[in-house]
């Protein structure tokens, strides 16, 4: 036998287990009345986004996301919906990386972003049941106890604990995502998983302003063991709004010399219908990683794009 | 010029007028934000190494490294001199860039010259090279019954062990990866 089919040979275990972890997942959202969508995967316009690239595919686009369609399905009047599909996002490749990868989608009518938090609390603590592993398991040679509630921290004490600066401060010196890397993520989900919560407005383009501070959006990230796990927030729903933030993006890739992004007419047109609601995608290899204690996202898939 | 993604480990960069080596590579990227590669880099010329993260924004200079075929001349003061038999340019390598080719460099060997730039930097020569032995101790009976193997010099000054039945003026193959015996040479 070559190397590569002793390597997919191997991986016989890993991939029974991620079996047994999405069975557990579809289980928990059945359970819950959420109705199981699949939407296409190959789209005219994904939501503009400056940093992350989608593959072209003619003169359409891969999805990075299953976002667009499904807050087309929500303003069409579905309350509970949930996906598990492939996303692929260009150029990213690294050990907690594939630039194919599955993430589990959710979205809630009707509630904001803390009711995301309480799902998160509930499929991870049930799906860890389902695979025997208890309250606490080990991950990397840390200890994780998934009793609820979870940490919360918004992201400006973050980075006040940790950094001694704040997050507006590092933001305007454009150095946000290195200190968030370098200094804020090696602190979160230690113990027990973490809620980074309330990203500064330029941060989270499709995400409803924060009632009671208009310089946040309320979106968060899970982060365990210092791996960021999922991001959720509560839908922006105002079209205008949404077309100024995706208009900024284009200008923004543009300025970049990125592949030009095209307006996502059609999702903007059902915006206006589409009530409250929250969403949040889970990287679901990620999750694999944490509950199978796997240090790398190869070991949780069979194929990675250098074995094909 | 490189951008951000075609960072990798093995890739040769120009920064700051020095050619260095991607030895670690790791891409993070948080949330929707811009995607972060961190690197460790060894400087090719005197060893030193590094860590630095980079932005998808980034820029890099290749590092303008060629191999030149080039003939071993001969050893003089520490120093090792080669030559490019199309051009007759010679050029001379230090012990330190020699490192362990040292031990196979005979006259006229063909070797890969690293260059950077017009500055030689290092040598990688052929896996396998041909020596003669010039000093071993003579067969004696019983030899053949311990199997052990003996050590003798090279041509070069190599010690190097080999089995018990190799004499004195044998040629044989040594892998100068390993820098082991691999067979005797008839010629």
């Amino acid at each position: 036998m070559t190397a590569a089919v002793w390597k997919l040979a191997g991986k016989k275990a890993s991939l029974r287990r991620r079996q047994a972890i999405v069975a557990a997942i579809r289980d928990f959202f059945y359970a819950r009345d959420f109705l199981e969508v699949e939407t296409p995967n190959r789209i005219p316009a994904p939501a503009p986004e400056v940093y992350v690239d989608p593959f072209s595919s003619g003169t359409w686009f891969l999805h990075p996301s299953p976002e667009v369609c499904m807050k087309r399905l929500l303003a069409a009047g579905y309350e509970r919906l949930f996906q598990i599909c492939k996303c692929y996002r260009e150029g990213e490749r690294g050990r907690r990386h594939l630039p194919e990868f599955t993430l589990l989608e959710w979205y809630r009518a009707g509630e904001d972003y803390t009711a995301l938090m309480a799902d998160c609390e509930n499929l991870i603590a049930d799906t860890a049941q389902r695979l025997a592993l208890g309250r606490c398991f080990v991950y990397q040679g840390q200890v994780i106890d998934l009793e609820p509630p979870w940490e919360r921290i918004t992201v400006d004490e973050a980075f006040r604990r940790y950094t001694g600066m704040t997050a507006e401060d590092v933001l305007a010196a454009d150095r946000f995502e290195e200190i968030l890397v370098e200094e804020v993520e090696p602190h979160l989900g230690f113990g027990r998983p973490t809620f980074l919560c309330d990203y500064p407005l330029p941060l989270a383009s499709l995400a409803r302003r924060k009632n009671d501070d208009s310089r946040v959006a309320e979106r968060f990230e899970l982060y365990v063991c210092g791996m960021e796990l999922a991001n959720g927030f509560s839908e922006l729903t105002d079209p205008a709004e949404q077309r100024r933030r995706f208009q900024e993006a284009i200008a923004e890739r543009n300025r970049l010399g990125k592949v030009p992004s095209p307006m996502p007419e059609s999702f903007l047109d059902d915006l206006s219908r589409m009530k409250e609601a929250a969403g949040i995608a889970l990287g679901l290899d990620r999750l694999v990683m944490v509950l199978t204690d796997a240090a790398m996202i190869d070991q949780v898939v069979a194929f990675t794009p250098e074995m094909l | 010029m490189y951008n951000a993604s075609d960072l990798r480990k093995g890739l040769r960069l120009k920064i700051e007028g020095d050619p260095y080596i991607i030895t670690e590579f790791n891409f993070v990227k948080p949330g929707k934000g811009q995607a972060l590669y961190r690197c460790k880099l060894k400087n090719m010329i005197n060893g030193s190494q590094f860590e630095r993260t980079f932005r998808s924004v980034d820029s890099f200079d290749e590092a303008d490294l060629q191999e030149k075929k080039m003939q071993f001349l001969y050893m003089e003061e520490g120093k090792y001199c080669f030559m490019d038999n199309n051009t007759y340019e010679q050029v001379f390598l230090t012990a330190d860039q020699v490192g362990d080719a040292a031990n196979f460099l005979l006259e006229n060997l063909e070797a890969e010259i690293l260059f950077f730039e017009d500055r030689a930097l290092g040598i990688s020569i052929p896996n396998f090279v041909d020596m003669v032995v010039k000093e071993a101790e003579p067969w004696a009976k019983g030899d053949s019954v311990t199997g052990n193997n003996k050590p003798v010099i090279l041509e070069t000054g190599y010690k190097i062990n080999v089995p018990a039945f190799v004499e004195e003026g044998d040629k044989i193959r040594v892998d100068t990866r390993t820098g082991e015996y691999l067979t005797r040479v008839k010629e």
